[in-house]
């Protein structure tokens, strides 16, 4: 008997069912088609410019920072003032975004702005988010050669751009537009190979319970949210 | 095999942990720290009960449909790509692993926190095999370099201070300047970083646990603060997941709940800094992240829970909040319990994983005092199944011959209302006179344990039946003097003390307004409370 | 007056065999609330077979104490944790069981603790007794969590004269007697009581009280052998007036004690 009958046959026999029971099988299927939601607090359930303001503040209670732009080619020039306040050299990694691609780097010439997936040597890493959650300060990362997931963990500054208008008001509204964009199933074969929840820079607190920012991810994270609601 | 266990002295464990200074102050910690962080994070929650009421029944659902939901899950993470390895047992477990490595030419494996990774001593096995595991969250790599299991399941290294763990890398790092500064957390925390980050980047593979496994697309989730199972599943050429079944859930919508409840609960985060769903391998245009995804999916001992009554343990997220709240872990700390999992979860799991014969202790060492309950993202009735498994040892002759015999000599006297008159009458008295000149005893026999550093309080006198019908049998039921029983050998003299009617409660002027009825009584002229102290 | 209620008396083997004076400060305070008190012959309710996986013998202790109150329209107990015994732990013995299943959830249905007793069943919104003191209350787990008894002591504890009420920190934590736990596992027992203890000391308190004489003995046997001057007693005995009967764990004033009274 192959290992995997050993363990299904022995979940069935626990649970006295043969896995071929149609009414079990309508409920799994139904379940996975339908997705139900749960309870969605209401927190998040704001008209846009208050979401906004939520947004930001679930950031700063986090630890982040956040700067508000009018609109994407204000970026670089967002990007260089936050190097400059912090006193770092003017270079960043980027990844392959087509909305990164499209900002006038050109305009913050003394900045060097790479591009591609992190090998561990960057300050700082820029990358622009799928989606950000209001509830909790949440941004939503996909990786792939737009934004290389080195580029979230590896640098000590990440820098995430995010687009006013994906910001939503709880997860679950993120997760489904992932599946309507992705495809449950079908499309091109499912999620990319990582959708990134970040929520604040990293820390640890397993010294003593001190809390301390920068465990092995970046020590700062800072969101530039682009255009008003 | 599981890893090998010490829950069988856990009464020794316990003991050496109440005498070890250094721990207990670790421990005060955690009494102190975590529950109002959690309350205050709860609070802010409205929605935090129908929450935890969700997420009970989204693991309860399932559970229920556990076969079916794996299928699925299987087929998703083929499709995309990724391999899915059934380990029946923790040698199984072990195995599958070790020949992944081997096929993958692995030398280092960095590691992401994994309890069940824990549970099977994955490490171990990989070391007696040639292949060096480096954990890689702050608390793992701790325990790691010592050598110790984790004490708690989420802050692997919670027992220790500082100091010790800046003696561990002085030990372990000694390449590094002897003269360095290792005084502050920060600067243990930059030492671990700059350490560790040269594993992430020379490890061939990288293994981390699975906090949820989402049947409906797939994927593997995990939950952390650090950035280090993020690192540890992106860097390497290959990516093992160690998951154990019942970390199924359909689907994106049902892990959003869950997550909601976790971090709250776990450690008092409104969310956790990173939560990662990882579904297959890099794809062919990826930059970065793994070009082979594996997971290894574990029974362990789980099929065999579904079937009884332990199944609700199954729902558990491994959040610790059960841990957090335990007076017990607060006096003995993880270490006591002598596996993996201590506190309340682990009193349940354990038994389950190296049996009640071995582990009858952990669910022995409980007061049911059900805050572990209370606090149960998930809703588990910890207490009720740990009184399971104390049914189980009493059916396998398991508690000492003493306390089984006391306890049959106690059940057989209640059962039988006109034996235990007797009996109790005669002892009860007979403990009153010796106990009559202090009030309390400061040693008993058979209560050496308890009498050792308290007091035990003498009895009145004869027991509150005997004198109950005595009175109704002195006098008419009803208007009845208010009175303490004359039966009271501590009553001063022999009389009954009838205490005059009370003065009616005085009306609005000096007395709240609206008691419903007039109320009784007492004795006013008489001393009271502290005053009436001998 | 209505109808009055006919309460059975479950006393609780502690009190019963080390405190009578509760059983009888209990029974004051239910017949002031217009209850008809009847003390049915009674034992315990078996909870210490029940934890201590012995089934069997907990479930003949039950079936004695089920047909013992059914009679009763309500059964009361002064311990939350026996009460909680009867009124969760007897529907689990006995689920399932045609015969029996009934029988232990109608007693379940109508077994309160004291307190709770008397301010959600009976109305009660205060006594008219006196007692002059700090004193300071520890919630017993089975109360609390088992039952949800929180408010209903602190309210009748408000309305007793002259007696001020200062909040235990941690009042939700186990003081560590967790019945045959104290004798099983003493050392870790030990070490909560004395957390409970100090606690209790830090309020500034002369007097604890509690619902659960389990707790009291506990607590009034670490401050006693710690030296404390906090006295100790259940808080049916505040509540009823009935305080002449020395404070737990300490003896009648140094009056050469007359002979003990018997009938």
């Amino acid at each position: 008997m192959s290992a995997r009958d050993q363990v299904l046959g022995a979940i069935r026999r626990a649970l006295a069912v043969t896995g071929e029971e149609p009414s079990r099988r309508k409920i799994v299927a139904d379940r996975l088609a339908d997705h139900p939601c749960g309870v969605i607090p209401a927190r998040g359930q704001l008209l846009p410019a208050a979401r906004l303001a939520l947004f930001q503040k679930r950031v700063e209670l986090v630890a982040g920072t956040v700067a508000r732009v009018a609109t994407a080619e204000d970026v670089p020039a967002a990007v260089a003032a936050y190097l400059r306040a912090d006193g770092l050299p003017p270079a960043v990694r980027r990844g392959a975004d087509p909305r990164l691609g499209a900002m006038p780097w050109e305009r913050e010439p003394s900045l060097a702005v790479a591009v591609g997936a992190s090998a561990g040597d960057d300050l700082v890493g820029v990358s622009h988010a799928v989606a950000a959650v209001a509830e909790t300060g949440t941004l939503v990362l996909l990786s792939g050669p737009d934004n290389p997931t080195t580029l979230n963990f590896l640098p000590d500054h990440h820098l995430v751009v995010v687009d006013a208008a994906t910001v939503a008001g709880d997860l679950e509204t993120v997760l489904s537009r992932l599946r309507d964009t992705w495809g449950q199933g079908g499309g091109p074969g499912g999620l990319p190979r990582n959708v990134h929840l970040i929520t604040g820079p990293s820390r640890t607190a397993d010294i003593e319970q001190t809390l301390i920012l920068g465990a092995h991810g970046p020590r700062r994270l800072h969101v530039i949210l682009v255009g008003e609601p | 095999m599981t890893r090998a266990a010490t829950s069988d002295t856990f009464a020794d464990n316990a003991r050496h942990a109440l005498a070890d200074p250094a721990l207990q102050g670790a421990l005060a910690f955690v009494e102190t720290n975590f529950p109002a962080r959690r309350r205050a994070v709860v609070d802010a929650l409205p929605e935090f009960e129908a929450l935890r009421d969700s997420a009970r029944d989204i693991k309860a659902h399932t559970l229920a449909h556990l076969d079916l939901y794996l299928e699925a899950w299987e087929a998703r993470v083929t499709e995309q790509g990724g391999q899915v390895h059934y380990a029946p047992t923790a040698a199984d477990a072990n195995r599958i692993v070790l020949d992944i490595c081997r096929a993958a030419g692995a030398r280092t494996v960095s590691k992401g926190k994994s309890m069940v990774g824990e549970e099977i001593g994955i490490n171990e096995h990989l070391e007696q095999h040639g292949i060096v595991p480096v954990e890689t969250d702050l608390g793992e790599y701790i325990i790691q370099i010592r050598g110790e299991m984790p004490s708690h399941i989420i802050m692997p290294a919670v027992h220790l201070n500082r100091h010790q763990v800046a003696a561990d890398f002085r030990r372990v790092h000694a390449d590094l300047p002897k003269d360095r500064d290792l005084d502050s957390a920060a600067a243990l925390l930059n030492e671990a970083r700059a350490t560790l980050r040269r594993t992430f980047l020379s490890a061939d593979v990288g293994i981390t646990g699975a906090n949820f496994l989402v049947a409906e697309t797939g994927s593997s989730v995990i939950v952390t603060n650090e950035g280090n199972g993020d690192l540890t599943c992106t860097l390497p050429r290959v990516h093992i997941v160690l998951a154990s079944i019942e970390k199924l859930v359909p689907t994106l919508e049902d892990m959003a709940q869950l997550v909601r409840v976790l971090a709250r609960s776990a450690t008092a985060q409104e969310m956790s800094v990173y939560t990662t769903i990882t579904t297959g391998p890099r794809r062919a245009a990826d930059p970065d992240g793994p070009h082979e995804y594996h997971v290894v999916i574990v029974d362990n001992g789980r099929s065999a829970m579904l079937a009884g009554e332990f199944r609700d343990m199954l729902r558990c997220i491994r959040c610790g909040a059960c841990l957090n709240h335990c007076p017990v872990y607060h006096a003995v700390g993880g270490h006591a319990y002598g596996f993996v999992y201590p506190g309340p979860m682990g009193a349940v799991l354990t038994p389950s994983l190296i049996g009640v014969d071995r582990a009858g202790a952990l669910p022995e060492a409980s007061t049911f005092c059900g805050r572990c309950e209370e606090v149960c993202p998930v809703r588990i009735p910890l207490p009720r199944l740990m009184r399971f498994w104390r049914d189980r040892a009493f059916a396998q002759h398991l508690p000492s011959p003493v306390s089984r015999a006391a306890l049959a000599a106690w059940g057989f006297l209640a059962a039988r209302p006109w034996l235990y008159r007797g009996v109790t009458g005669l002892g009860t008295r007979l403990l009153a006179r010796l106990g009559r000149v202090r009030g309390r005893f400061a040693w008993l026999p058979l209560a050496g344990g308890f009498t050792a550093t308290r007091d035990l309080a003498a009895p009145q006198g004869a027991t509150f039946q005997q004198q109950w019908r005595q009175r109704a049998a002195s006098g008419p039921e009803r208007p009845r003097p208010r009175t303490v029983p004359s039966g009271n050998p501590h009553g001063r003299g022999s009389e009954p003390l009838v205490a005059e009617p009370r003065a009616a409660p005085a009306p609005a002027a000096d007395r709240p307004s609206g008691r419903p009825r007039p109320v009784a009584v007492g004795e006013p002229e008489r001393p009271r409370g502290p005053e009436a102290r001998p | 007056m209505a109808v009055s209620k006919r309460v059975g008396l479950l006393v609780t083997c502690l009190v019963d065999l080390v405190r009578p004076s509760v059983g009888f400060a209990a029974a004051r305070l239910l017949e002031d609330a217009g209850c008809a008190v009847a003390v049915p012959s009674q034992t315990c309710c078996g909870q210490p077979a029940f934890n201590a996986g012995d089934r069997r013998t907990a479930r003949r202790i039950a079936e004695q104490v089920i047909a013992v109150f059914e009679p009763f329209d309500y059964v009361v107990v002064p311990s939350g944790s026996c009460a909680g015994q009867v009124r969760l732990h007897y529907p689990e013995i006995f689920q399932g069981d045609p015969a029996w299943q009934p029988r232990a959830d109608a007693v379940a249905d109508k077994t309160f603790e004291l307190t709770q007793f008397l301010v959600d069943v009976c109305g009660v919104t205060g006594v008219a007794s006196r007692f002059s003191g700090r004193a300071t209350y520890h919630d017993s787990c089975s109360s609390l969590r088992e039952l949800g008894v929180r408010l209903q002591p602190r309210k009748l504890l408000a309305s007793v004269e002259g007696l001020d009420l200062i909040e235990l920190a941690d009042t939700d934590v186990c003081c560590g007697f967790g019945g045959t736990f104290c004798v099983k596992y003493p050392e870790i027992s030990d070490r909560m009581v004395g957390k409970k203890a100090t606690a209790v000391t830090a309020t500034g308190a002369d007097l604890l009280l509690a619902g659960d004489l389990g707790c009291l003995l506990n607590i009034a046997g670490k401050l006693s052998r710690d030296g404390s001057g906090v006295t100790v007693r259940h808080v049916a005995e505040v509540l009823a007036g009935a305080v002449d009967a020395p404070a737990i764990g300490t003896a009648p004033p140094a009056v050469p004690t007359p002979t003990e009274a018997k009938p």
